[in-house]
């Protein structure tokens, strides 16, 4: 029975970077997927004859530049391609736009609040300096606090020297302020307009279940400026071909280092024997064989699902029915025969390549929370659109179009009990109409949509209770805390066995740095000469 | 006013010559943004250049070409006389067909880089960078051939991405998916000929799009409007040479000094030098500079033309590179990020000891942040490049997208 270096569970991006890094090390690498496509929550599908939907995730603006370049991803077909743009309708008729040039963007906030306008350099070099701190340890492995090991302790040297290199630039006291509160308070400390704090606010308790004016969700926040296409940090845009061009291309780019992948392969079961890892075995009955098994699964999954809990020790089970992995979101999928029309936006504008968003006011953010609260999906949704095919051109027939609505709130259980395909389709229109509350023609010009509540994203993916992140981004589950404390560096209870999902360090988002890192300590720990990207080249 | 005096009035008053594609060229240009080219006004960034360039690389981008210094050469020396001139084989460029090639002066010494297009028998267009037809007359002692500058008599436009053969084919340009790379094809529009050929700057699937300044306006108009759908924009000379560096294609008078200004004693190159040794074909028995190249060949180069894979992202403009013990061995001559192959590359000049594909080197960086300058000296390793080279560049037919 042929047996490999190592075993992946898991295709989705962070299962493919993984693999990919143990494969560009020389190991033999086998990666086992459910589904009979690649990408996890990276994915786009064909589900309308023509039409490509980004079924997941949507955009991309967090992937680490270094693993992309590292990988040759390029090479392997992977085109990232920035959009402009961006809006916020208004009730009262009017918008809120975002435009990439400064003076245009000024001039546009100063149109709802001159002094707004000028607050947005103080917010934006904030943000940029918090950004900064933290970006530094995205491909760096989480000290444990609480070890004596020279690695850690080193680790928590270099934290507490990136903290005081810094102190001229941030206050540690403020770092901390971010990191807890919430990004209704953030906001507030910069502006008056409701507008301009509900456009900047909504990437808080975007894949969150807290509210704008819960503690928290200001890191939410900065965790989506974290990226940088080229430089130009916080901004963001479509894989050309969808997000399952990310997928695609860490495919064939850990094939081209030897690696096989199999699909329509679900593990039932991580197989341990005196305490180490041998390998897994399918629900299907087939085993494979390897001393290193790693899991892309989200935490609660990875130790409740595929693991014997005999294997474990106590600590971890109860840790991970303890994991927060609550879903918040959903997400509806719509080809569209034409452009639909926007009256309130100047005709031809270039804002409509951006996100669309139809929430005026955090109060009504924090009444789309109350919904949720109370088992409901959010009758007044707040929504992140976008119209990909403006910039994509791959995505549908030419002059036809593609519209991606991510959608918060949505719970994992209607009023506690599970979902009807009627609660579905019911969810489904509630978007569609407010989306159609500010288009008229839009209603008309749907083909088909593809409605996904936490109960499909959980199914046809894996993540639990459909949480976007595999476990939510808060301040107890971030940083060595992720997913839990004393099992922030990628190494499972068992011997042999890894976590490399968005459950770990830095958390989810098509970033690929959980991937990564944990690639490199599985190469420190055979030992392996280690060719994946450590740091942050800051400037 | 008839259209030539208008031209010409245009042309006494005004610092900048429009291009016969101006009125449609400003109304987009919402910058207001705009370069020198030779003397006409194009584009230098429209809205931004950013997206513009992704225009280049996922949709299509348009630009005026037309300062494009163009020379029509004909007769029925007008082959001899072109091999006499360059340093390629032209007997290989067929009717249809257009090559790239470099030309020299007696020492072997580059003058320039250009395309030349073989429009019909005995009838060549040449497209170069410097204004050469001083050279050009020169170099047709004894031969049968009339050389014209046809700069301003056709008007020009870069149809470029991976879209660009389904806005041609919209427009109505039947059969225009089956041009090979290099190729070239002309079309009846609208009571005149359109050429096209599938050319470009930029390493991507592309056309050049060639008329007369009459019907400049109609050409833009038609394919603005058949392109549409496929996410058609312009683009400015900015979006053009981050395209260019990314291509591994090298600009006269930036990567090299055209011969005949040379002031000072050494700074031109040769073609082994600049990296175009490929365009020199010694089975001509004659052509201008044969006989310096040969001996250079032999005696070998002075410099070596080098592409540079830089770690890190800060652009490598205006650097020093030196070996692995810090000798100065030579200097950057164009650099930039490379966003689609996500990588920071540079073209170079290096002492010719130098520069072996896979040899790493060092460049010198300088960069500012906030007004604080940093000096980085960046491993480089020497590659083959280019940086970014996607198959739908070659493909015939192109995939619709
Ligand atoms: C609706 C939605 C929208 C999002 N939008 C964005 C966005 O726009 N931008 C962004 O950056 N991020 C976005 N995210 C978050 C991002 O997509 C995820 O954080 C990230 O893709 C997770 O990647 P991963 O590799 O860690 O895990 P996953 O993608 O969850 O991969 C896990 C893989 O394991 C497989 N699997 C599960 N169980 C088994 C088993 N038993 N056996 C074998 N295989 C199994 C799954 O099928 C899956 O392929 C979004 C997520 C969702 C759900």
């Amino acid at each position: 029975m042929k047996k490999y270096d190592a075993i992946v569970i898991g295709a989705g991006h962070n299962g493919l970077t993984n693999a990919a890094y143990l494969a560009k090390a020389g190991l033999d690498v086998l990666v086992l997927e459910m589904n009979s496509y690649i990408g996890g929550a990276t994915v786009s599908r064909e589900l309308h004859k023509d039409w490509k939907y980004t079924n997941c995730s949507y955009v991309c603006g967090l992937l680490r530049p270094e693993i992309n370049r590292d990988l040759e991803l390029p090479r392997h077909g992977l085109q990232v391609v920035p959009y402009g743009g961006g809006v916020t309708f208004m009730e009262n008729g009017d918008y809120y736009g975002n435009f990439s040039d400064h003076n245009r963007q000024h001039r546009e906030m100063a149109r709802h609040s001159v002094r707004d306008a000028n607050a947005y350099e103080r917010y934006g070099a904030d943000v940029t300096k918090q950004t900064r701190l933290i970006r530094k340890f995205l491909l760096r492995t989480p000290p444990d606090p609480a070890s004596w090991k020279m690695s850690d302790i080193k680790e928590m040297m270099v934290l507490a020297k990136t903290v005081m290199d810094m102190k001229t630039d941030v206050n540690f006291g403020d770092t901390l302020k971010y990191w807890t509160k919430s990004v209704g308070d953030f906001l507030d400390e910069y502006f008056e307009s409701d507008i301009i704090k509900a456009h900047l606010g909504g990437t808080g308790i975007i894949g969150t279940a807290l509210g704008v004016y819960s503690p928290g969700t200001a890191y939410v926040l900065l965790h989506h400026y974290m990226g940088d296409v080229d430089g130009t940090a916080g901004a963001w845009g479509f894989t050309r071909g969808g997000m399952g061009a990310v997928a695609n291309a860490l495919a064939s780019s850990f094939k081209s280092f030897g690696g096989e992948i199999r699909t329509d392969a679900k593990v039932k079961q991580i197989m341990v024997r005196n305490g180490k890892t041998t390998g897994v075995a399918l629900e299907d009955g087939t085993e494979f064989y390897a001393d290193i098994v790693v899991s892309n699964l989200e935490a609660k999954r990875t130790f409740l699902g595929i693991m014997d809990e005999k294997d474990l020790p106590e600590y971890v089970i109860e840790r991970a029915k303890n994991f927060k992995s609550r879903g918040s979101s959903g997400k509806v999928n719509i080809a569209l025969d034409g452009l639909p029309t926007f009256p309130a936006l100047p005709k031809g504008t270039p804002l409509m390549a951006g996100d669309f968003h139809f929430t005026d006011s955090l109060t009504r953010m924090e009444k789309a929370y109350d919904d949720w609260k109370d088992g409901n999906f959010s009758r007044d949704p707040y929504v992140d659109t976008l119209i990909p095919t403006l910039t994509d051109p791959t995505m549908a027939p030419p002059g036809k179009h593609m519209m991606t609505c991510f959608v918060q709130y949505c719970p994992p259980k209607i009023q506690g009990r599970e979902w009807t395909d009627a609660d579905r389709d019911a969810f489904g229109q509630t978007v569609i109409d407010q989306v159609a509350n500010y288009s008229p023609d839009f209603k008309d010009l749907i083909l088909h949509a593809e409605v996904r509540t936490p109960r499909e994203i959980e199914a046809e993916i894996g993540l639990t209770e459909g949480n976007i992140f595999q476990g939510e981004l808060t301040f107890d589950q971030l940083f060595s805390n992720r997913p839990f404390p004393g099992y922030g560096q990628y190494r499972g209870p068992v011997k042999g066995m890894y976590m490399c999902g968005s459950s770990t360090h830095p958390g989810g988002g098509v970033m690929a740095a959980p991937g990564a890192n944990a690639a490199r300590e599985i190469l420190i720990d055979l030992k392996r000469n280690n060719t994946v990207p450590e740091g942050y080249a800051d400037d | 006013m008839s259209e030539v005096s208008v031209q010409q009035a245009n042309d006494r008053e005004t610092m900048l010559i429009h291009t016969p594609f101006h009125s449609r060229s400003s109304a987009l240009n919402k910058l207001n943004s705009w370069e020198n080219w030779k003397g006409f006004m194009v584009a230098h960034e429209y809205d931004d250049y950013e997206l513009e360039y992704f225009a280049i690389r996922s949709q299509t981008g348009v630009m005026d070409l037309t300062p494009m210094t163009k020379y029509r050469i004909t007769g029925p020396d007008a082959e001899a006389y072109l091999n006499r001139l360059v340093t390629r084989d032209v007997t290989k460029i067929k009717v249809g067909r257009v090559g790239y090639t470099v030309w020299c002066n007696s020492d072997g010494q580059v003058m320039d880089d250009g395309t030349i297009f073989h429009l019909a028998e005995d009838e060549y267009r040449l497209c170069s960078y410097t204004h050469c037809i001083d050279w050009l007359m020169w170099s047709a002692e004894g031969f049968d051939v009339e050389i014209v500058d046809e700069t301003k008599q056709v008007a020009a436009l870069a149809v470029q991405g991976p879209t660009s053969c389904s806005c041609l084919m919209a427009m109505g340009l039947e059969g225009i998916e089956n041009l090979k790379p290099f190729g070239l094809t002309t079309f009846p529009f609208e009571g005149g000929e359109l050429m096209v050929s599938r050319t470009g700057f930029t390493g991507d699937l592309g056309y050049e799009l060639w008329v007369e300044p009459a019907l400049a306006e109609a050409l833009w108009d038609q394919l603005f409007a058949a392109g549409k759908q496929y996410l058609i924009r312009p683009f400015g000379l900015y979006a053009l040479d981050m395209a260019r560096k990314e291509a591994g294609f090298i600009q006269a008078a930036v990567d090299f000094v055209p011969a005949e200004d040379q002031v000072r004693v050494g700074r031109t190159r040769s073609p082994f030098e600049i990296g175009l040794g490929w365009l020199v074909d010694f089975n001509k028995p004659f052509f201008n500079g044969r006989k310096a190249l040969l001996k250079e060949k032999e005696n070998g180069s002075r410099y070596r033309f080098v592409m540079l894979d830089i770690e890190g992202n800060k652009p490598a403009n205006n650097s020093f590179i030196l070996n692995k013990k810090g000798k100065v061995i030579g200097t950057v001559t164009s650099a930039g990020w490379c966003p689609s192959a996500k990588a920071n590359v540079a073209f170079g000049q290096v002492d010719a000891k130098y520069g072996e594909i896979g040899e790493e080197l060092i460049t010198e960086i300088y960069y500012e942040r906030e007004l604080h300058w940093t000096k980085v000296l960046a491993k480089s390793v020497v590659v083959k490049g280019p940086m970014y080279d996607p198959p739908r560049r070659r493909a015939t037919p192109p995939a619709p997208f």
